[in-house]
């Protein structure tokens, strides 16, 4: 079995996909003949045609809305959003119409459709290509939004937000793209949309982040097993909205402590809501305050500054300790 | 240098019953279909009486804010007697006649105005999508339905009625654009009737006609007179053919008048003046079908007498069955968020039944 990167898995899945189910059809700008800006439709629609995959006009409400009317009509339509900041058009047809058609028709119509977007910064790109905007999306009633942090999971949990039979944001951290490989069973299995997913055991913290993040967190913990045997459970969000409570639940009760990690910034982030959730279901279970480690309230910086923006190792690293003695 | 045309273009009004309800041009052939007529004719007769109704009761406070379709009746009604059952159809927010045409209940339409989430149930008409208030959006949702028929290879098409004012939005344009460019089979009518809330149409656009929009998108576009109801169901029926052999889509501009108030929200005669409504008012669609049938001795007094009465026998059944529905369940704006309700929501949703039903 040959080790693929994130975006060869998304490009897997998305093949299985159209190889499975023939309601399934993508369509977003530059998708086709040249395969996605980021190559996660390469050879697509040279290998299911031109009425599988299609090339949009330049307009993201366009696709947003045709996608809506498709997946309203029995179809299961993969949107492909170019980049971050270019999401935003498509929020006015994913509030007022993907994340209620169903509630507005009493379950008469439903929009099983996908919305994928790359998401966050760390790959030295222009403005507008580098934005964390999951909280707008998790702020959203009737969508589902999910972040995959490595190929396996991109892959079963895109076939899963494929499958389901409401819509999802499906945000792909471009910063692990490419960034590392895994053998991944092309084998059709989607993973759940209802779990948190546990990448690293440990008793002494909690460490929840999700996306790209959970490279610096992955790499805090273990630099923490090493240097000073501590031994830090780290918790993938996977799925942002709705979030999986009980899994993080059952870890802080274990751990007493909590380090939320994200890239987009920190007012009304995520983590304000994991850490709302969990002072009011566990705070005499927690030994310390729970502390973010976030990006901070400002303008996603030009990518000189970028990694001064993102959360880095050592942050959640001084994060850690403070819970760890508070 | 030399200068050349590249491209000319033109806009066709079409119109055959006038307002004194005499036939100019060569009508089409529902115009010698005596039965169709008259089917026509009761359906915008029952929509005047029920319109008249819900503002009745909304001034009495038993439904809330009410979009009125006084003025509107020919070009919705004509928009549902042309479409085929299994077309799908896009409304705005006041399409009552193309709803009603395609059998959605009376009741549920003021359920929907009434507060009630049981309006949107449309218990017989399983395909069409409910309202879309924010204004353009609905077209997209048109285009996107028209690209499944079209990849499925189905004789289907999807049709959207949009205002003067939402042809102001982007995501009408970026409709109009996907039709164009996937040669989708749609069929876009612009309900003009002159006033978005208290913009006039000169305020709303440099163009002289909204029909004309169509031809940045390489789509055809044609006028007709609104409130001719012939006219209306000529073009939609050509539109909706043309559509259904796979020669695409079309944007029709058809010409009316809000007689009414935007909602009964508003008061119109902060922003126009009683003679303009007065002269609309002339033109309006009903009088000018009843009289050609009375010219054409297909419609007598009694006639008219006992349709009346049919029709308030038909809302005032209506309204009962409304005012019947008595208060929706509290879960019911929990139960159909998602397919399966996730854990989050479970436990909200109990917290929120344990409350009991709320006051005000």
């Amino acid at each position: 079995m040959a080790k693929v990167t994130l975006v060869e898995a998304v490009n897997l899945a998305l093949a299985r996909a159209l190889a499975d189910d023939p309601r399934v059809v993508l369509l977003g700008e530059d998708i086709g003949v040249n395969g996605g800006v980021f190559r996660a439709t390469a050879g697509l629609q040279e290998r299911f045609g031109p009425a599988r995959v299609l090339d949009t006009p330049l307009a993201e409400s366009m696709i947003a809305g045709l996608a809506i009317g498709m997946a309203a009509m029995g179809m299961r339509p993969v949107a492909e959003i170019q980049f971050s900041g270019f999401i935003y058009p498509t929020i006015d047809q994913m509030i007022n119409h993907a994340g209620r058609l169903r509630t507005r028709t009493r379950g008469r119509l439903s929009v099983p459709m996908v919305l994928r977007a790359p998401s966050g910064a760390g790959i030295h790109a222009p403005e507008h290509h580098s934005e964390s905007n999951e909280s707008l999306f998790a702020h959203m009633p009737g969508i589902r939004v999910v972040m995959p942090s490595s190929p396996t999971r991109a892959y079963g949990l895109l076939l899963a937000a494929i499958q389901d039979p409401d819509p999802v944001v499906f945000f792909e951290p471009t910063r692990l793209y490419r960034l590392n490989k895994q053998e991944v069973p092309d084998n059709g299995q989607p993973l759940p949309l209802d779990t948190c997913f546990v990448l690293r055991e440990g008793g002494d913290l909690t460490l929840v982040s999700w996306g790209a993040m959970l490279h610096e967190t992955l790499e805090t913990a273990r630099w923490l097993a090493e240097n000073e045997q501590v031994s830090a459970e780290v918790i993938d969000l996977g799925t942002l909205s709705p979030i999986d409570y009980e899994t993080i639940l059952e870890s802080v009760g274990r751990t007493g402590r909590l380090v939320i990690v994200h890239e987009a910034p920190r007012t009304a982030g995520l983590g304000a809501e994991i850490a709302a959730e969990i002072a009011e279901r566990a705070l005499y279970e927690l030994e310390a305050p729970i502390i973010r480690v976030t990006g901070y309230d400002v303008v996603t910086p030009f990518f000189k500054l970028e990694h001064d923006f993102m959360p880095s190792i050592d942050r959640i690293r001084r994060a850690a300790h403070q819970v760890l003695e508070p | 240098m030399s200068v050349t045309t590249t491209a000319r273009f033109e806009i066709k009004y079409r119109s055959y019953l006038t307002p004194e309800g005499r036939l100019t041009g060569t009508p089409p052939a529902i115009a010698s279909d005596p039965d169709l007529l008259k089917r026509l004719y009761r359906m915008m007769v029952l929509v005047r009486i029920f319109d008249s109704k819900a503002i009745a009761l909304q001034r009495t406070g038993q439904l809330g804010t009410y979009a009125s379709c006084l003025g509107h009746e020919a070009t919705h009604v004509a928009i549902g007697a042309a479409m085929a059952p299994e077309d799908v159809f896009f409304p705005m927010y006041r399409e009552y006649g193309t709803q009603l045409w395609r059998g959605v209940h009376m009741e549920e339409i003021l359920a929907f105005w009434g507060g009630d989430e049981r309006g949107t149930t449309f218990r017989d008409q399983p395909l069409d999508f409910p309202w879309a208030v924010p204004i353009a959006t609905q077209t997209l949702h048109a285009a996107g339905a028209a690209l499944a028929f079209k990849l499925r290879g189905e004789k289907r098409v999807a049709v959207t009625v949009i205002g003067d004012g939402g042809t102001s939005q982007g995501d009408f344009y970026e409709s109009l654009n996907a039709a164009g460019v996937y040669q989708l089979p749609a069929v876009f009518v612009i309900a003009n009737n002159q006033w978005a809330i208290s913009v006039p149409l000169k305020a709303q656009t440099a163009c002289e006609t909204l029909a004309q929009k169509a031809i940045a998108a390489g789509l055809p576009g044609l006028q007709v007179d609104g409130n001719d109801v012939l006219a209306v169901h000529e073009a939609v029926s050509e539109a909706l053919e043309k559509a259904r052999g796979g020669g695409g889509a079309s944007v029709i501009e058809a010409l009316t008048y809000r007689l009414s108030d935007h909602t009964t929200a508003d008061d119109a005669r902060r922003y126009r003046s009683a003679t303009e409504v007065e002269d609309a008012q002339k033109k309006e669609p009903i009088g000018r079908l009843r009289r050609l049938l009375v010219a054409r001795q297909l419609w007598s007094d009694q006639d008219e007498e006992a349709l009346v009465q049919d029709c308030q026998r038909q809302v005032d059944v209506a309204v009962q069955s409304y005012q019947a529905y008595g208060r929706p369940a509290c879960s019911d704006m929990f139960d159909y968020t998602f397919a399966e309700l996730p854990e989050s929501l479970r436990a909200q949703r109990e917290a929120a039944l344990a409350e009991g039903p709320a006051r005000g």
